[in-house]
């Protein structure tokens, strides 16, 4: 009886939560957590100036125009131009293309190899665990952009290189935060079932333990874009990132910046300040997310 | 305590160790070297001879364990060898900017613990109030606003406030200032490094600051220190922050070990001849010997840090005593 109940009571409180529009749920959420609706939005915002570049911007991202060089701010161009001439509105829409491939691609393929190594080394515990901690101590060891750095001078500057030199310094950083959550569900009696089941090491490490440490992996991801987006930027503006003539906020930075920002301020201003704007979205959009996935983080 | 200590500094040795053969391998990989660099420079013709006169010269034709020999046994009794770029000593190449790095790394990080403990505390205090929010959006942009734009950015204000206020736009000056030849002048040059850095910096550190002391006001002494009748000024310069200083104090220590690569960005915009700049040009130049240097100094600093913070840890609370 008392479960039928239950049921018919657990039934109407959602039937009084689907009266509510999706319009009206989704403002409950924001108002609850404004920050973090701002930093969706701003992504959201980058994800569309990325996606119809071609249309929200009149000009040629990369070609050269010597008779605009240094335009200020106008009815043409919007934010100016820069040293070549090139419309600066342009280039940032066209760089946070940029921006979003290399800030995904890089925290997405990071965590990802992170969770597999991170979940592998507490599910086979033992000797190997112990090795691959004191391996991620010395990777760990490195600051970010050292680390990134010296990837660059192996593989040399380009889009593909950066999102190369940038991955790998966040493996070791997932893996670790990974690895602490799976030595919990190593324990759990499925893990033992699906071994007793004769299931590959690969199986229970993919199917069974890593879907149960998603929501690390995903606060470690969001996390990640932030910073991905960062230290593409400083990677190009110290010249060893995205090269020329590809758009990039970095890059805009680089060279042209500091020598006109007396007489072209908004050749400095503007790309920066797309910089900042889309780590500030990113990271509270991550802060969100954390929130959300981990309680006992929650208010603080 | 005293074991504690002795087995803390045993396992700084293996990821010592570990860095050293991770930087080595890596820089091996790299494609291209010095004396192709060096000689060719860009598209040049140089004879085949010469170059390989130049890569027995400086050992790069040596087996791999011979060289990571030379590379380790170099740390070991504090001879790096010689820049492959420049020939100079190493030691010599990083002595000369090691001091003026260190001193801004000790300046932004001053920088980052002034803004960072007050505003924390201020903003714990007024927990979920306008100021908090203020405070913790100020502390989040801190993370999101690139060091090296922040220094483009001072440039900027200085060259318009100086400007407006003066008459003439005052730029930091370029060439270096010994702090020992003219302290002043020396501070209005690395002033403002010090601030974009340390603003960076501070967020981590504000945002600690106001959680850990979050946690601390809901204690029971804090309750019977209020039940007392101490002003809440007593109670919480005396009785919270204190307390909640520890894990503060842990971020500071592990963020001055990171300011060594936060200052690779910085440098550059400000062109002061620091470890950072030396670090990129190195990496440029395929300088192996001075960059792989230059890498383990930083891990170096780094595992010291991390050491001599845990143990500064252990001895700030006596709760804290490690078996």
């Amino acid at each position: 009886m008392s479960t039928v109940a239950k049921t018919q009571v657990h039934a109407g409180v959602e039937e009084l939560f689907d009266q509510r529009s999706r319009w009206e749920r989704t403002r409950t959420i924001a108002r609850k957590n404004p920050l973090g609706t701002f930093g969706a939005a701003v992504v959201i915002i980058m994800i569309v100036l990325a996606a119809f570049a071609e249309s929200l911007t009149a000009f040629d991202p990369e070609a050269n125009s010597f008779e605009t060089m240094l335009a200020p701010p106008g009815a043409d161009h919007w934010l100016g131009t820069d040293q070549m001439g090139r419309d600066i509105w342009t280039r940032i829409v066209y760089g946070a293309r940029t921006a979003l491939l290399v800030g995904f691609t890089a925290a997405f393929v990071g965590a990802t190899v992170g969770l597999v190594l991170g979940v592998g080394s507490a599910y086979f515990g033992g000797a190997i665990d112990l090795v691959f901690q004191r391996v991620m101590d010395v990777f760990m060891a490195f600051p970010l952009i050292i680390m990134a750095l010296a990837v660059v001078a192996i593989f040399g500057a380009g889009t593909q290189n950066v999102i190369i030199a940038i991955t790998i310094p966040f493996i070791p950083r997932c893996a670790r935060v990974v690895r602490s959550n799976a030595l919990a569900i190593r324990e759990i009696p499925y893990v033992d079932a699906a071994r007793a089941m004769g299931f590959t090491h690969a199986r229970i490490i993919l199917r069974h333990m890593a879907p149960n440490v998603m929501a690390p992996f995903l606060i470690m991801l969001t996390a990640f874009l932030g910073q991905a987006i960062l230290l593409e930027a400083s990677l190009s503006y110290l010249g060893l990132g995205v090269q020329e003539p590809t758009p990039a906020w970095g890059l805009m930075l680089q060279g042209g910046a500091e020598e006109y920002v007396e007489s072209a301020p908004w050749v400095a201003v503007f790309p920066g300040l797309a910089i900042t704007i889309a780590v500030f979205g990113f990271n509270l959009f991550g802060d969100a997310v954390r929130d959300t996935l981990d309680p006992r983080l929650r208010s603080q | 305590m005293y074991k504690y200590t002795i087995k803390r500094i045993l396992l700084m040795i293996p990821t010592l160790i570990g860095a050293a053969i991770v930087v080595f391998g890596l820089l091996r990989l790299i494609p291209g070297d010095v004396c192709e660099l060096r000689m060719g420079g860009e598209g040049a013709y140089v004879d085949e001879k010469a170059i390989e006169i130049c890569r027995d010269e400086l050992g790069v034709n040596d087996h791999p364990f011979v060289q990571f020999y030379r590379f380790a046994k170099g740390f070991v009794v504090f001879d790096l060898g010689d820049s492959m770029w420049t020939n100079r000593p190493i030691t010599e190449e990083i002595g000369l900017r090691f001091q003026l790095s260190l001193q801004i790394a000790i300046m932004a990080t001053l920088v980052s613990i002034v803004i960072s403990i007050p505003l924390g505390t201020i903003s714990a205090i007024k927990q979920n109030t306008w100021i908090d929010y203020v405070v913790r959006t100020f502390s989040i942009a801190g993370i999101a606003i690139p060091s090296f734009w922040l220094g483009i950015m001072i440039i900027l204000g200085l060259l318009i406030t100086t400007q407006a206020w003066f008459g003439i736009a005052w730029m930091p000056p370029i060439n270096y200032i010994s702090p020992f030849e003219d302290p002043i002048g020396n501070l209005t040059q690395l002033i403002w490094p010090a601030l974009a850095t340390g603003y960076r910096y501070s967020a981590v550190a504000t945002r600690m600051t106001r959680s850990s002391l979050l946690e601390v006001l809901r204690e029971d002494y804090v309750r019977t220190a209020r039940a007392k009748g101490l002003f809440e000024k007593i109670i919480i310069n005396r009785h919270a922050l204190k307390n909640a200083m520890l894990p503060v104090v842990t971020v500071i220590g592990i963020e001055f070990a990171f300011l060594m690569g936060g200052l690779v960005v910085t440098e550059q915009v400000f062109n002061l001849n620091g470890l950072g700049k030396l670090f990129v040009e190195s990496v440029t130049n395929h300088d192996y010997a001075l960059t792989q240097a230059l890498v383990m100094l930083v891990v170096l600093i780094f595992v010291v840090t991390n050491f001599v913070v845990d143990i500064l840890y252990a001895w700030l609370d006596p709760r804290i005593r490690y078996s």
